[in-house]
């Protein structure tokens, strides 16, 4: 696990501009499935981020939170983005009942909020960013998790 | 005509019997809130196995107080969207094979139009075209309603629900789930004018809402004010109560503008939020200004609940919407694609 950067944003749109920045461009045909966690505290800008990406990667219209439905699917040009949201998931087991495992193919790209609720039953992470709150700004780190051995 | 209707499309495993005639004749709830208040949060899988365990009995019970059995039913309705998936399939393969064991039409019915359609169970309904305000955990939309089956959103939020905010600021506040109406008791007591929360989209032209924002403020706020030792009780009560007032301002602001475009008389607020005290004063006195009337779903048919489902059902059944044999349930429908 390697920190691959830091930053401080001061609004919503910056944290948007972030997400954009940091995964808003569609991945190469064939790419294999990549799974993104957003980890910290409700109102630390896990949201506004995913926004930002998908935003970037061409996504219209109202975005709405995944909290209440878990599971928000988008099939935007180039890619199909999964944003996830398991706050209200109590038993990783739970996971089985969304049907997850059709997601987990090339050209797919997971955001997961609250991912540590998921722990065991979610496909490995490749990245992730770690959201927090620095006096009147956001922190958000990002960190490259190391590939297991297959 | 007569109809069984199952709802199970989240928390809630619910059976009612309906008959077009004689009214609503019996409503079974089955609710998992208290199994959730332990855990601190909705437990999807345990929800869904649950509606699993419950749903049967309760359509005994249900057929049982209406007095009806299988043979005298023109119909069964039941939840197909939108929801969790597990709770969804649960109901529609439930519903749907009794339906074809006792040979009648099944018919699939989306859990908003239910919402929207509730207040028909009142003694004094709304008329048609209405004006509706959604509001619950999961939506916040303005409805153009013009008839049963004939739905244009106007509005809806960008990002999170109304009753989202009020349950992720009552988690902030430390209070149980689920947090709404925990909140709005502990508002009750708080002063709303020392936290000014932001009222987004409030200053902008349009119909839209968003409460992403309202759930960060909080958060700092609970951050900035419990730096030493923790919130003080009073300081507890006055958030909860700048966040209700924040979420009732911005509901009341938008369905009055809604009201002013659409020209309607008429407003059917449903949904869970619909149950908030606060919004239902302030809603009553400013429609009221406007000259025009609320509506709403009596309190417990504000929540999820199949005697919703059954008024949508006995219409969509009446307009030759039925299903065929296969179990179809869809987690995501926009109210956009219901085929009238």
């Amino acid at each position: 696990m390697t920190t691959t950067g830091v930053w401080l944003t001061r609004s919503g749109d910056e944290t948007e501009a972030l997400g954009a920045e940091q995964l808003g461009s569609s991945p190469k045909e064939g790419a294999p499935c990549r799974v993104v966690t957003l980890s910290g505290d409700l109102g630390a800008g896990k949201s506004t981020f995913a926004r930002g990406v998908l935003r970037a990667l061409g996504a219209r219209g109202n975005l709405k939170s995944p909290s209440y439905t878990l599971l928000e699917s988008y099939e935007l040009p180039g890619v199909h983005v999964i944003h996830l949201d398991l706050y209200r998931l109590q038993d990783p087991d739970e996971l089985e009942n969304l049907g997850l495992a059709d997601y987990h193919r090339p050209g797919h790209l997971w955001l997961v909020e609250w991912p540590e609720r998921g722990a065991g039953r979610l496909p490995s992470a490749d990245l992730g960013f770690v959201f927090s709150f620095a006096d009147d700004a956001h922190r958000i780190e990002r960190i490259e998790f190391v590939a297991p051995t297959k | 005509m007569r109809i069984l209707a199952l709802e199970s499309s989240c928390d809630e495993s619910a059976v009612a019997v309906y008959d077009d005639g004689d009214g609503l004749l019996s409503h079974e709830i089955y609710s998992q809130i208290d199994l959730h208040r332990i855990y601190g949060g909705v437990v999807p899988e345990l929800a869904s196995r649950d509606h699993v365990r419950h749903l049967l009995p309760l359509v005994k019970t249900a057929l049982a107080d209406a007095k009806t059995s299988p043979a005298d039913l023109d119909g069964i309705a039941y939840t197909a969207g939108p929801g969790l998936i597990g709770a969804l399939l649960t109901g529609a393969a439930l519903g749907r094979s009794l339906a074809f064991a006792w040979k009648v039409p099944a018919v699939a019915v989306h859990h908003l139009e239910g919402h929207l359609l509730a207040p028909l169970l009142e003694s004094d309904p709304p008329p048609f075209p209405h004006l509706a305000l959604l509001v619950s955990g999961g939506h916040t939309m303005l409805i153009d309603v013009a008839e049963p089956g004939r739905y244009a959103v106007l509005g809806e939020t960008r990002d999170d629900a109304a009753g989202e905010a009020f349950d992720k600021s009552a988690k902030l506040l430390g209070l149980p789930y689920p947090g709404g109406p925990e909140l709005a008791k502990l508002a009750s007591g708080g002063r709303a004018s020392r936290f000014a929360f932001p009222r987004p989209m409030l200053d902008r032209a349009g119909l839209e809402f968003s409460f992403s924002g309202l759930k960060t403020a909080v958060a700092l706020a609970v951050k900035d004010q419990g730096r030493e030792g923790g919130l003080a009780p009073e300081t507890r009560a006055d958030i909860a109560a700048g966040v209700q007032e924040a979420i009732v301002d911005t509901l009341i602001a938008k369905t009055l503008r809604a009201l002013e475009q659409t020209g309607y008389d008429a407003l059917v607020v449903a949904g869970g939020v619909g149950a908030n005290r606060l919004l239902r004063e302030r809603l009553a006195a400013a429609v009221a200004r406007q000259g025009a009337r609320v509506h709403y779903p009596r309190i417990e048919f504000c929540t999820d609940n199949a005697a919703m489902i059954a008024v949508a059902g006995m219409a969509r059944l009446k307009a030759g919407k039925t299903e065929s044999p296969a179990i179809r349930a869809r987690a995501q429908w926009p109210l956009s694609e219901l085929s009238t």
